[in-house]
């Protein structure tokens, strides 16, 4: 029999429904994996019992017939989501200690469907980060290294890292991960598996620690996009307790899923034919365009203008939501507290503050707090927001001619740890393809598509419309069967 | 708009995070590094362009004028809620004497 902890999401469901063996089996092989890969530093905290718990339950439906659609899958979930009775940081030291006693919307729903909980991952402090170098608790490994012999440590992608080192290396065949301007899909491309940020409001937020409330979007990240797909279908759904949530029906995405793309038409914007990009990153993106031709789809040019602005926008609004929604963080009802001798109110709030946020956290609390402040509000925030809806006219658009977008995920592959943390305006720059479509509020998902010449994985990024999980699903899974990514990293851990 | 260490410590004071010196000067460069950046957004030509409040259009919803509604966020936990605080007294959050 294959190793359990090599199988999909899907293999995984339907070989515990079928009796090929035990859930229990498949989370004591999982948390065997997670507790054998300390080197990597993908989990906060590790959970074996309640996966264990929720395999002992699926074992019991499946002898009672009463099995459900997660049942024997046991999952990792995103160190930014509030778990009832377990520690829940953002992995950041302002968190430390904090034992949620509610649990957040999509991870009920994902325990409701029968999940179990390997752990808790690591990712960039609140979610701030492209590198997964934020953390308190330390960095992140990808569990790639370059074929040079070099054997630099490669950054996983952020902020969602610790879910997709956590995945490549088979800790777990799936985990939750959140994006606000890309962090879902470019730790996707950097670690070569899939993952999708569905549109803004399908999942709820409600309990998923706030970064910038009018981007933050939770979603799945897996080996494939039928895993992703399933996951997805458990994750979404219409929640009163979020403001923001849609109150729309969550499709059967994985039933509807077909690669053929006969009628479909796929938009190649110009705008992100950058100048001196990597050539491997261009080749794979050709390369993507004739395997969605050939999965039977037309291709045309359309034109996104404002692609050049989207990433200063995102600089103003995802701070400018961030200084507001850390604000919270005071010392008073929760978290870290810092009394200096004699102190008052302020000053134990600025020494907590000082101690509890990491140095990217207090730069975008900053950044967000200058451009909110008077006399600067209308000429940087009300700016970036008039240009948002730019950049959401220009993807209405291009829609009217085509069916789904095409690009790369990122543009490059995974860079070593440490090698952009001196320059951060270096590091934003590493999200200039994902940051659109956050911005518009669209689905988008990332697929391996390549290696490139240094042995590593490279990502094709297929942005659809507003509610069109199924197209973007769809023109994934065609790359998925053309690309035939079988790639995976060494086992050094 | 370049901005100098008496700004850096003026939003450090506003955002309520405490900074020293060193910490400021650092900031200061990569503050206006960032500021420098986001201005190209001023070359946009936005007349007539309303700024973007809702990503997806959504019609706001209330929630029913029901006292405790909702088990998990309405009343009735303050054991609950104050679980996690630092310094909870008596039923209620505590904080350093405000008033002398």
């Amino acid at each position: 029999m294959t190793e359990l902890t090599n199988l999909t999401v899907a293999q995984i469901r339907d070989g515990h429904r079928a009796g090929d063996f035990s859930a229990v089996e498949v989370a004591e092989a999982f948390s065997a994996n997670v507790a054998g890969a300390k080197a990597l530093n993908a989990f906060i905290v590790e959970t074996p019992e309640l996966a264990l718990a929720a395999a002992k339950a699926a074992d019991a439906d499946r002898a009672a017939g009463t099995l459900k659609a997660l049942s024997g899958v046991p999952i990792g979930m995103k160190d930014l989501f509030a778990t009832n009775g377990v520690q829940t940081t953002a992995a950041s030291h302002m968190l430390e200690g904090f034992v949620p006693r509610y649990e957040s919307t999509v991870s009920q729903k994902l325990w409701d469907a029968g999940a179990g909980m390997l752990g808790k991952l690591n990712l960039d402090q609140f979610a701030m980060g492209s590198s997964n170098e934020t953390s308190y608790f330390g960095n992140v490994l990808s569990p790639w290294k370059r074929n040079d012999g070099g054997n630099a440590a490669l950054a996983p992608g952020g902020s969602s890292g610790g879910s997709s080192s956590a995945i490549a290396a088979r800790l777990c065949p799936a985990a939750t991960g959140t994006d606000t301007g890309g962090s879902i899909r470019q730790p996707a491309a950097f670690t070569g598996i899939s993952g999708i940020k569905p549109t803004y409001g399908r999942c709820s937020r409600w309990g998923i620690v706030a970064f910038a409330s009018s981007l933050d979007q939770a979603g799945p990240m897996a080996r494939t996009v039928q895993d992703c797909a399933i996951m997805l279908e458990n994750m979404a759904g219409f929640d009163p307790k979020d403001a923001t949530s849609l109150n729309l029906p969550v499709p059967d995405w994985e039933a509807a899923l077909s690669s053929d793309l006969k009628g479909k038409t796929v938009g190649i914007p110009k705008e992100y034919r950058l100048e001196g990009i990597d050539p491997d990153i261009d080749a794979m993106w050709d390369a993507g365009i004739a395997m969605l031709k050939d999965a039977g789809a037309a291709v045309v040019e359309i034109s996104l203008p404002h692609t050049k602005y989207a990433l200063p926008a995102y600089y103003i609004i995802a701070p400018a939501e961030a200084s507001s929604n850390l604000a919270r963080y005071d010392g008073v009802r929760y978290g870290l507290r810092d009394l200096p001798d004699g102190a008052g109110l302020q000053d134990m709030y600025a020494a907590t503050r000082a101690d509890g946020f990491g140095p990217e956290v207090k730069r975008r609390i900053m950044i967000g707090t200058y451009v909110l402040s008077a006399g600067f509000y209308d000429a940087y925030y009300t700016q970036a927001q008039k240009v948002r809806t730019l950049i959401a006219r220009d993807f209405e658009a291009a829609f009217g001619a085509c069916d789904v977008i095409l690009a790369p995920t990122a543009p490059s592959a995974a860079f070593g740890l440490g090698e952009k943390m001196a320059d951060p305006l270096a590091m934003y720059l590493n999200d200039v393809f994902a940051v659109p479509a956050s911005l518009a509020g669209l689905p988008a998902m990332s697929v391996p598509a390549a290696l490139n010449r240094e042995g590593l994985p490279l990502g094709l990024q297929i942005i659809g419309k507003a509610f069109d999980e199924q197209g973007v699903l769809n023109a994934g899974l065609a790359i998925e069967e053309r690309a035939g990514f079988t790639a995976r990293a060494e086992k050094w851990w | 708009m370049t901005i100098d260490q008496a700004t850096v410590r003026k939003i450090a004071s506003l955002a309520r995070i405490a900074i020293s010196d060193a910490e400021a000067a650092a900031m200061e460069g990569e503050l206006n590094a960032i500021l420098g950046w986001v201005e190209q957004l001023g070359e946009v030509d936005v007349t007539g362009v309303e700024p973007m409040t809702a990503v997806i259009p959504n019609t706001l919803r209330l929630r029913d004028d029901v006292v405790d509604a909702d088990p998990l966020t309405g009343g009735g936990r303050r054991d609950d809620v104050l679980a996690n605080a630092p310094a909870a007294m008596h039923g209620f959050f505590g904080v350093p004497k405000v008033i002398e």
